[in-house]
């Protein structure tokens, strides 16, 4: 049984999402749609990790290192300027496909075990972290044309 | 001088009541200084409703109007606005030549000299930085063909995706919710529904003072045999609250949560047109899941409207055989604006009350013209409501235009106005001009604006007829001619396309916006594919008969009209074409919607986030032809007091005043009705805060400080309100422009900044007795200097005494 090394990674990448959601907020307060959205968005994941609590209280945790890594590899801390604002966007997109991949094996997991709690929590989650990532989609191709081609 | 009626003490002129089964009578006013030697076809452009009328000419000179008796929009009644704006065109301070700013001042100059100078910084920009480094901020206040005109020089000529305008700030919203759930923009209903309905109900929208023709035609209702029922949602008891039936009044930003509460109430009594839904529908089922917790309680809780309240307006609306509801700013500026303005589409889907006499929406417009900057693609949409997302859509603008198709910005949604000025302050955007709009006045947060018109780094084009706050900071003016010296056509709410006809010369060497595009069109020697001139016309009638092409097939379809068919003696609503010679007086009377992935506008966006919904996506659930019912949560607004700011802020219009004043402030009688702001606050509030009738009351967010008069009553606790049309240009004495408090935030989806809201302080402010508190000071000095323009073209004037109303009527209405 390892459902608890993914419900360990799934926690370990809301938390994450939820920093560095916060950091590009108030970072990029110049971009009301951005630190507005980002917040939204981070309250989102917040009351998913209220979600897990009691499946990690049911099937433990095993706490992963992937997370610490990832951190290091996408999210320095916020940058400046428009292109730095892109590549912020740019690596929310990439953690919270991390996030989106952890639902769905977990949901697979679920139906396998019966787990009507557990099935109904990753569907529900699931379904915001796509709209989460269609955020950050639908922003960075908003920003790219003007930061890639005019400054 | 004939004046049929006094109507700055006397708005609305006396009754003509009819019931349902009898048309709307005539009632021709007319207010003219001096006899005409000729009557010129016109159409007012003082409010979005668009009034048929005659421009009185005598020697060259406009000297009055009068209605158009048989115009179907107005029947020939004129509201104050449209009875004294046409003053405006006579007015001292028109600008008449070209301005270029040269050592540091805007100093006369030849058409020549500003059009090359325009000319040259629009290439060198284009060529060192692309054409991304180019916007366009236009107007509600042009005609459809310099609208088109424009949109194909920025589109096909430049190939900018940076084109908005004003139209942002005002109805931005009314086309995205009209999309949403539609699958395109353009009203279903027509101001005809409301002369038969049982019930009308006003969500956010003071209609007594914004439209004062369409509410005589409603008053006219109220006074006769069978009186509609009058539901109005406003937190203010407006002229239009006054004579609601039942007059909820939610606190600022909480409409999706009351909307809610009323489609639970309608679905709680049974009244839902299952058959409807079924047909015609899809999305129900997630809208009744959503609106369940919303119950009178629960709204009382998050609206502060009384759960009886509630429930009296939900009976009304069960039971109701028809409905015409009108949206306007209080949803559309305010917060989840879409997702709110979506509630009301909802409620007429769950009770089948579309498309059928009696029962329409009329997702109202701020502005007259703006309609057509939408049909246009003037602002951020395409074309003929083309979608930016459908590869289709696109290659048809190409061929239309003969361009590539790569020329045509498409890449990614077109830049919203908001963002356009963010491009301006962050410095990716170099050239931006500006077309009959204020922003220094109209926009959120002033100090920020003022500061991004004044950067070195941006170059500032602004064609207007005065010198406004704005054209102060340009750095090239160029003079425009207005309504009444140029021919052009508008659309207004209800579909309808009237002419508006050129009666006298413009003052000077001031042009038309028309032939202003049109130079530099030439000069700037676009072409197509094949090297002949991209713009194919070279006056107003050219431009229409293009723009009929473009339309040919879309939802907004005019290729059977013609400029003698709109002189005929009204307008006539799109699509007019061979199937609907006469025009279209209601969409959708078959049920069946423009949703379908070809046809669809958009594929629609996230209300809580704004996110794009594919094109695949879109695909995998295509509505075909059914309408979407898309629901939403309630969400607080994103500043709310607190200890330093515990009040309530909002904004809006007077009934004497439009768009900065611009026009309205230099008719004298409407300048005279309201010459000045004020802020407008509770009994309680003055009393807690020691504030008497008139005082001078401090009003402070955290982005500003404004200093008005005070105004004690119908209003609720907690909140204060200041009209915003008021700037500098007739009084730079002191800050008074209400947008110095608000904030720059915008609707996710309709990107529509949010003016309704803010968190502020109040204070009694007495200028002999007290210094303003560390830090206020900077600010209003801050303030004042932007007022008067970074070169002090013009000494402030001491000329802040009381400037008391010359009306006998409310002005706070």
């Amino acid at each position: 049984m390892h459902v608890g090394n993914y419900l360990g990674l799934v926690h370990g990448s809301e938390e994450r999402l939820v920093d560095v959601l916060r950091k590009v907020a108030r970072h990029h307060r110049d971009e009301p749609d951005v630190e507005q959205t980002c917040l939204l968005l981070a309250a989102w994941s917040e009351k998913h990790l209220k979600f897990l609590r009691p499946l990690v209280e049911k099937y433990g945790e095993e706490k992963n290192p992937e997370p610490d890594d990832l951190e290091v590899a996408l999210f320095h801390g916020p940058r400046t300027g428009s292109l730095g604002l892109l590549r912020d966007l740019h690596d929310l997109w990439l953690m919270s496909n991390e996030v989106q991949l952890c639902w769905t094996v977990l949901e697979q997991a679920a139906q396998a075990l019966r787990d009507d709690d557990l099935e109904r929590v990753c569907k529900e989650c699931g379904k915001e972290t796509k709209r989460q990532t269609a955020f950050f989609l639908t922003r960075i191709k908003q920003a790219a044309p003007q930061a890639l081609v005019v400054a | 001088m004939t004046q049929t009626r006094d109507s700055i003490n006397d708005i609305w002129g006396a009754r003509t009541p009819h019931g349902a089964d009898a048309s709307w009578p005539e009632r021709v006013d007319e207010h003219i200084t001096d006899t005409p030697d000729r009557w010129v076809r016109g159409t007012c452009v003082l409010c979005s409703n668009g009034c048929g009328l005659d421009i009185g000419v005598k020697d060259g000179r406009i000297v009055g109007v009068r209605g158009l008796a048989t115009d179907v929009t107005n029947k020939g009644r004129l509201g104050p606005k449209g009875l004294h704006g046409w003053v405006a065109n006579n007015a001292e301070d028109r600008l008449t030549r070209p301005l270029i700013r040269r050592d540091g001042r805007l100093q006369e100059a030849t058409w020549d000299e500003a059009m090359e100078l325009v000319v040259r910084r629009s290439k060198e920009i284009v060529e060192q930085h692309t054409s991304g480094a180019v916007g366009f901020y236009t107007s509600g206040q042009l005609f459809l063909e310099e609208y088109y005109t424009l949109a194909v020089i920025g589109k096909a000529g430049l190939g900018t995706p940076h084109m908005d305008g004003n139209t942002r700030l005002c109805t931005a919203t009314a086309a995205a919710a009209l999309k949403e759930s539609f699958g395109s923009d353009g009203q279903p209903g027509a101001y005809e529904d409301l002369d038969v309905t049982d019930t009308i109900m006003h969500v956010g929208h003071n209609v007594a003072s914004q439209q004062t023709v369409l509410w005589m035609r409603i008053l006219d209702r109220l006074a006769g045999p069978n009186p509609p029922k009058l539901i109005v949602i406003d937190p203010r008891r407006t002229f239009t609250a006054e004579k609601a039936t039942v007059h909820l009044a939610p606190r600022v930003g909480t409409n999706v949560a009351l909307l809610n509460g009323l489609i639970r109430l309608v679905i709680e009594a049974g009244a839902v047109d299952r058959d409807f839904l079924d047909a015609h529908t899809v999305g129900y089922d997630a809208l009744k899941k959503t609106v369940e917790t919303y119950t009178p309680e629960r709204v009382e809780e998050l609206t502060g409207v009384p759960a009886r309240d509630v429930r009296a307006a939900g009976e009304i609306l069960a039971t109701t055989r028809t409905l015409v509801s009108t949206v306007l700013q209080g949803v559309y500026q305010s917060m989840q604006a879409t997702a709110a303005a979506v509630q009301v589409n909802n409620l007429h889907l769950v009770r089948g009350l579309i498309g059928k006499p009696g029962s329409g929406i009329l997702q109202m417009n701020g502005q007259p013209t703006s309609q057509n900057t939408r049909e246009t693609g003037a602002d951020g949409d395409l074309p003929g409501f083309r979608n930016w997302g459908n590869p289709d859509h696109i290659r048809q603008l190409a061929k239309l235009w003969n361009v590539p198709v790569n020329k045509i910005p498409h890449w990614s949604p077109p830049t919203h106005a908001m963002q356009i000025w963010r491009y301006c302050e962050t410095g990716s955007i170099k050239f931006l001009w500006i077309q009959a709009t204020n922003p220094a006045v109209s926009l959120p947060e002033l100090g920020r604006i003022r500061r991004i018109l004044q950067k070195e780094d941006l170059f500032v084009v602004v064609q207007d007829a005065f010198m406004t706050e704005t054209a102060r900071l340009a750095d090239v003016v160029l003079p425009a001619a207005i309504w009444g010296e140029k021919t052009g056509t508008f659309t207004n709410v209800s579909r309808t396309v009237h002419i508006s006809c050129k009666a006298v010369e413009p003052p000077g060497e001031a042009r038309s916006d028309l032939d202003i595009f049109l130079d530099y069109a030439r000069r700037m020697d676009f072409r197509d594919q094949d090297g002949s001139p991209l713009i194919r016309w070279d006056d107003a009638r050219g431009a229409f008969e293009a723009w009929k092409e473009c339309t040919r097939g879309r939802p907004c379809d005019y290729t059977g009209l013609t400029y003698e068919k709109l002189l005929a003696g009204s307008g006539i609503p799109w699509p007019v074409n061979e199937r609907h010679p006469d025009g279209t007086l209601r969409l959708y009377t078959d049920g069946v919607f423009p949703t379908g992935a070809d046809e669809a506008e958009t594929y629609g966006q996230d209300f809580d986030t704004g996110a794009s919904v594919t094109a695949e996506e879109y695909r995998a659930n295509d509505p075909k032809g059914r309408a979407l019912i898309k629901p939403a949560e309630h969400q607080e607004p994103h500043e709310v007091p607190d200890d330093a700011y515990p009040l309530w802020f909002t904004t809006g219009r007077q009934v004497y005043h439009f768009h900065t004043r611009t026009k309205t402030g230099r008719a004298r009688a409407l300048a005279e009705a309201a010459p000045d702001a004020f802020v407008q606050l509770s009994q309680e509030d003055a009393q807690r805060y020691g504030i008497e009738q008139d005082d001078w009351v401090l009003v402070e967010s955290r982005r500003g400080a404004i200093i008005e008069r005070a105004r004690i009553g119908n209003i609720e606790p907690g909140l204060v309100f200041v009209p915003w049309h008021y700037g500098s240009w007739d009084d730079p004495s002191r800050p008074r422009a209400a947008n110095e408090l608000t904030l720059t935030e915008w609707d996710p989806v309709s990107k529509q900044p949010h003016y309704k809201y803010a968190a502020v302080r109040i204070s009694r402010y007495d200028a002999k007795d007290a210094l303003p508190p560390m830090g206020l000071m900077s600010r209003t000095i801050d303030a004042a200097r932007g007022l008067i323009g970074r070169h002090g073209d013009e000494a402030a004037s001491a000329k802040s005494e009381f400037a008391r109303p010359k009306t006998t009527q409310r002005v706070d209405g």
